[in-house]
């Protein structure tokens, strides 16, 4: 096994190292680019999704202020902004637009429409379902001097306001459009995007074409995308056969191995870590999951170590890591995490640890459910492993996977019915204002299904959004990450790791840890 | 002379048993494979080599091995095991619920056929209600509302979702076969001196269904194994890391097909002989009790 | 015969209303909704509020009789509404996945028919002898095969030998027929194989049971060539219930094939049906059960009636 792990980390290394030169050819102009998405999107709202099912097939079609570097995450790169200014005391944030840039109905983009589109984000008229409002409650106002420059004005610090700029959610509309009717974007598509709609046959696929009025001269330089709405082992045996060139989320070891086997050399496999985590969330209205110590002893039992190595041949996940994703620079590093509980790499005094703690509150021996999204990848091998953890220190607990529907409902504030269950923590970028949000208390978190919060978190985290020196903005963090793990409410438990595997024709894309990142496509060429 | 005083034999009384497996080879073969079944199914902690569920990281995706006859799957489980007791769910569930809807049915199609009238035409239509309703939707609006209720390891909402499609069927075939007794005169004499409802219907019309009821009861078991496999295949039945069949083919086995195409070859081939052996049996069981009956 | 028609008709209407009241109260029973689904699933920080509007929006909180009589009054104006997920009206959503489903159905059945036919009458003439034996063991190997393992199997042979896929997308078969039936013989075969297994069954037991009849044994009396006797007089007769079956496993296939759906990656009803029930999307189900339902119900009847027109013995009166 160690052969095998020392040979894939030597081909990552190879495949991430070789992919800066994917944009080093000429890059050729023409044909169509078929790629997979596994879900399809249920209305064409960038405001209103919140899923990669949306990103996939129907964000090409517009811009956004800002965007991550294609080339160079996490970096932040200009999009339909070509400079800004940020004042001083952070509260001011300056944007000049790129000039002559058309919509797709020949209209021109002035600095209303960035204005209108923001004020739909954080202030939606009735009827619109803007998702990520709360994020953008710092914003007090946003002024056009001219019908090129936008000014952003914030009501307090916020660190991560400019990669809110950046958020691939944030697509630009034409105010006249969202004026006469603020639901208009749900059903039409019509932005300022490298590509046109072309159609959208429900169940089947959705098709773009290049926009001939781009700003970036040159580009696009595909003629047009097709996306066809697979998954499962059909994707796979598309992607296998050459039908389909890639699929923008990430393929299982296996999928890829498969993948690789049938393609030959024509398989590029691109490979990196993933801003995505899975973590066990605990029913603290329930018993016996209102003791602390029940829960710290099962955090305790999870051999995180040695679970991510065998895990990580078999599903989308394999780095070990905190709060924050390994390898992110305000994320623990190794050391630290060493000394975190769960982390530590004794594991038979950790079990027994376990074990203690468990007798101290009577429950040894005890028996519940972990409840579990019905989907393979990667939820149900990690259900499986921690349920074969927690048999090590005695327990009986039953893997209940459900589907979507009940599996939310079973976590409902007011009538939650789960005992433990595993789930996702995901965002597009690494920032930790996103990241944490899931340890915030309920009232100010949704995504905390555990029922129980902690001021000192909240406080924690109000302290470090703010926070503009790197090395108080860390330590903040890590006194949020170590407070988190002694109420252990939310506990993580594995991060994931992205594997695309494309056929070498696809060029001009370069992986980033987050599937909701560049995908406007307009650096992708076919080398046909 | 020879011709006249050859003395007549009279044939040998058989056991009816040993009757059946001499005039239905097939029938009994098929007879004779769940009997196996059912004897690994009920041995199956003795004789499985591993425990189903245990997961050995280091043994994932191996072949057919002299540790692992069947070879292992992707969390390093043994096959073999996994499979002999894929044989205790199968056979529970697909024998519960079989007996489960075929009771329900034919005490549906009994009173049915016995009450006539008014009561007929409401039960028929309420047979053509869940007739034509979708049973995915079914197994699902099922397990949504009554969730899981596992004892002894089977599921027996599971069981419920699976037998409800069978009721009409079986309520409908038995309904027929009662209707044709009710007709006879002799009922009518029955009730005209006075006997009970319950009494004519145990003593003349139950023992005449018994064998479209024996009948779709045997054939129903492979109907009933092969939803089971669907539903698991859906997510709607079993979940990991219970064994079952129809898990084991679905999501990982497809995945590693290619590598490991063990891990799909013997639970479908489990599947395969099961239902076959089940369905050999019904017809044989039909071809000798009634021939005529056409389930 | 129009009475009985007319009667029958009739006799829908309360079972009909039997499955959407059924459907629709099993679906509001189950936990959970659509607004959830979409805004809970994927780990963003939804505002509560707009969670609330939208429910209300998709009249979700009201009750449930109320629902219910806006869906019924709905259906009787023929506006089946439009999809809780998508918002598009639910004809359209259903009408471009009907095409497909029904196209699988017919290519099923006619492929069973080719196998099912010749198998059974052989089956049936030689009766007990290697022939009959040897089909009857693949007719059962038929029922038992599970038909979507049947279709992983055949995929990942043309994968595998021909390092071939079939088509990803549909395409009418008036549009392009080699692309079409490139992409659908093969969820045909797979569901035909078991298909045929059921209606060589049915074909084998009717031609035995009608070839000891009296009217053949009098045909042979008198001198009629046995082929004669086979396809003029005894399959005729056989028909009827092998007809009354084939009904019944096609009224099955528009929306019974979920699983060779997924299997196949086909954008059909079933598939719109998995999809949906994943979406808790409540009025798409209601109208697609309904629609089942009644397609059921309506081939059963034509069954039946044309068991009637054929068999002189019954009259419908």
């Amino acid at each position: 096994m160690k052969l095998w792990t020392a040979i894939a980390a030597a081909a990552t290394i190879a495949a991430v190292a070789a992919a800066p030169a994917l944009g080093a050819d000429t890059p050729k102009r023409g044909g169509t680019l078929v790629f997979a998405v596994s879900a399809e999107p249920p209305n064409y709202d960038c405001h209103a999704n919140d899923s990669f099912a949306f990103i996939h097939p129907v964000r090409p079609a517009y811009s956004t202020l800002l965007k991550f570097d294609p080339f160079g995450y996490p970096k932040i790169v200009g999009d339909l902004a070509q400079s800004w200014t940020v004042s001083k005391d952070g509260l001011s944030y300056s944007f000049k637009l790129q000039k002559g840039v058309k919509f797709h109905d020949g209209s021109t983009l002035s600095s209303e429409d960035i204005r209108a589109s923001y004020d739909r984000i954080r202030n939606p008229p009735p009827g619109v379902k803007s998702l990520r409002k709360a994020v953008y409650e710092d914003i007090a106002s946003i002024e056009t001097p001219d019908a090129n420059t936008v000014v952003f004005n914030l009501k307090k610090k916020n660190i991560s306001m400019l990669a809110n700029f950046a958020s691939p959610w944030n697509c630009i509309y034409s105010a006249a459009k969202i004026k006469a009717d603020p639901r208009w974007p749900e059903r039409n598509i019509m932005g300022t995007g490298a590509f046109t709609f072309g159609e959208h046959v429900a169940g089947s696929h959705f098709t773009g074409k290049r926009f001939d009025q781009y700003f970036e001269k040159g580009k696009p330089y595909l003629d047009g995308y097709k996306a066809v709405f697979l998954s499962g082992a059909p994707m796979v045996n598309a992607l296998s056969s050459g039908q389909v060139l890639v699929e923008f989320r990430g393929q299982s070891p296996a999928d890829r191995d498969r993948i690789v086997k049938a393609l030959g050399d024509k398989a590029v496999v691109q490979e990196s870590p993933w801003v995505c985590s899975l973590v066990v969330s605990f029913n603290t209205r329930k018993k016996p999951f209102d003791d602390v110590r029940v829960r710290r002893a099962l955090n305790l039992a999870i051999d995180r170590w040695s679970g991510s190595q065998a895990l990580g041949k078999i599903a989308l996940v394999r780095e070990v890591g905190g709060l924050l994703r390994p390898g992110y620079d305000l994320a623990a590093s190794e050391k630290e995490l060493d000394q975190s509980p769960g982390f530590r790499r004794d594991m038979d005094h950790n079990r027994a640890e376990a074990r203690k703690l468990l007798a101290e509150a009577s429950q040894s021996g005890m028996s519940f459910t972990l409840l579990n999204r019905n989907v393979k990848m990667p939820y149900e091998p990690v259900g499986v492993f921690l349920i074969d953890q927690w048999r090590q220190i005695g327990l009986n607990v039953k893997h209940e996977q459900l589907e979507t529907r009940l599996y939310l409902a079973a976590q409902q504030k007011d009538s939650a019915t789960f005992d433990a269950s595993l789930d996702f923590n995901c965002d597009y970028n690494d920032e930790p204002n996103l990241q944490l949000v899931k340890y915030l208390s309920p009232s100010r978190s949704s995504l905390n299904y555990t029922g129980l919060g902690d001021a000192k978190l909240d406080e924690l985290y109000d302290k470090q959004s703010g926070e503009f020196d790197k090395k108080k903005r860390y330590a903040l963090i890590r006194e949020f990450e170590k407070q988190a793990m002694d109420d252990a409410f939310t506990v993580p438990t594995i991060w994931w790791h992205r594997i695309i595997v494309h056929d070498k024709r696809l060029k001009g894309w370069k992986i980033t840890p987050s599937h909701y990142l560049n995908q406007d496509l307009v650096n992708v060429w076919l080398d046909q | 002379m020879s011709a006249i005083s050859a003395p007549y034999k009279v044939p040998k009384r058989r056991h009816p048993a040993i009757a059946f497996v001499v005039h239905q080879p097939l029938g009994a073969f098929g007879l004779a494979v769940i009997a196996i079944m059912l004897a690994a199914a009920l041995a199956a902690n003795w004789i499985s080599p591993y425990d189903p569920l245990a997961v050995d990281y280091g043994a994932m995706l191996g072949p057919p091995s002299q540790a692992h006859w069947l070879g292992t799957d992707s969390y390093g489980r043994d096959v073999l095991s996994r499979v002999i007791h894929g044989a205790r769910t199968a056979l529970a569930v697909g024998f519960l619920s079989s007996l489960t809807g075929s009771t329900a049915g034919a005490l549906i199609g009994v009173a049915s056929a016995y009450f006539g009238g008014k009561t007929d035409l409401l039960v028929q239509r309420l047979m053509d209600v869940v007739l034509s309703f979708p049973i995915i939707v079914l197994a699902l609006a099922m397990a949504a509302i009554l969730g899981k209720s596992i004892h002894w390891g089977i599921d027996f909402n599971l069981v419920i979702a699976i037998a409800t499609p069978m009721v009409p069927n079986v309520a409908r075939v038995v309904r027929s076969s009662g209707l044709a007794i009710r007709e006879l005169p002799y009922i009518d004499a029955a009730r005209t001196a006075g006997f009970s409802h319950a009494r004519i219907i145990l003593r003349h019309i139950v023992p005449n269904v018994t064998a479209p009821f024996l009948i779709m009861l045997t054939a129903f078991v492979g109907q009933a194994i092969l939803l089971e496999a669907s539903l698991s295949f859906l997510g709607l039945g079993v979940t990991e890391p219970t064994p079952s069949w129809g898990l084991m083919l679905t999501g990982a086995a497809a995945d590693f097909y290619q590598q490991a195409p063990w891990m799909i070859v013997f639970p479908g081939i489990a599947i395969s002989l099961a239902v076959f052996a089940f369905n050999l049996f019904g017809d044989s069981l039909r071809d000798w009790l009634d021939p005529k009956l056409k389930v | 015969m129009f009475r009985y028609i007319g009667q029958r008709l009739l006799l829908t209407v309360p079972t009909l209303l039997g499955v959407a009241l059924l459907a629709f109260f099993m679906l509001r029973l189950m936990p959970g909704d659509v607004v959830e689904v979409m805004f809970m699933g994927q780990g963003s920080n939804v505002p509560a509020d707009i969670i609330q509007q939208e429910k209300a929006r998709l009249g979700l909180d009201q009750p449930i009789t109320v629902q219910f009589g806006r869906w019924m009054a709905g259906i009787l104006q023929g506006d089946f509404g439009v999809s809780m997920w998508t918002g598009r009206p639910i004809s359209y959503e259903i009408g471009i996945r009907l095409e497909l489903s029904i196209e699988v159905a017919i290519l099923s059945t006619m492929l069973a028919l080719l196998i099912a036919l010749p198998l059974g009458t052989l089956s049936a003439l030689f009766k007990d002898t290697w022939i009959d034996q040897t089909i009857r063991v693949v007719s059962i190997a038929g029922l038992a095969v599970p038909s979507f393992w049947l279709g992983m199997i055949i995929i990942l042979s043309l994968l595998s030998f021909f390092h071939w896929n079939p088509p990803l997308t549909f395409t009418p078969i008036y549009q392009d027929w080699k692309a079409n039936l490139s992409q659908l013989i093969w969820p045909a075969l797979a569901v035909g194989y078991r298909y045929s297994a059921v209606v060589t069954r049915m074909m084998r037991s009717t031609l035995i049971e009608v070839l000891q009849e009296d009217y053949v044994r009098t045909a042979r009396a008198k001198g009629v060539p046995e082929r004669l006797v086979v396809v003029r007089h005894a399959m005729k007769n056989a028909m009827l219930p092998v007809i009354t079956v084939t009904g019944l496993e096609f009224a099955f296939l528009v929306g019974g094939l979920v699983v060779t759906e997924q299997v196949f990656n086909l954008n059909g009803i079933g598939k719109l049906f998995v999809d949906s029930v994943a979406r808790a999307d409540n009025t798409m189900l209601q109208s697609l059960v309904l629609l089942v339902s009644v397609f059921y119900i309506l081939v059963n009847l034509a069954v039946d009636l044309l068991y009637g027109l054929l068999d002189p013995r019954i009259r419908y009166r």
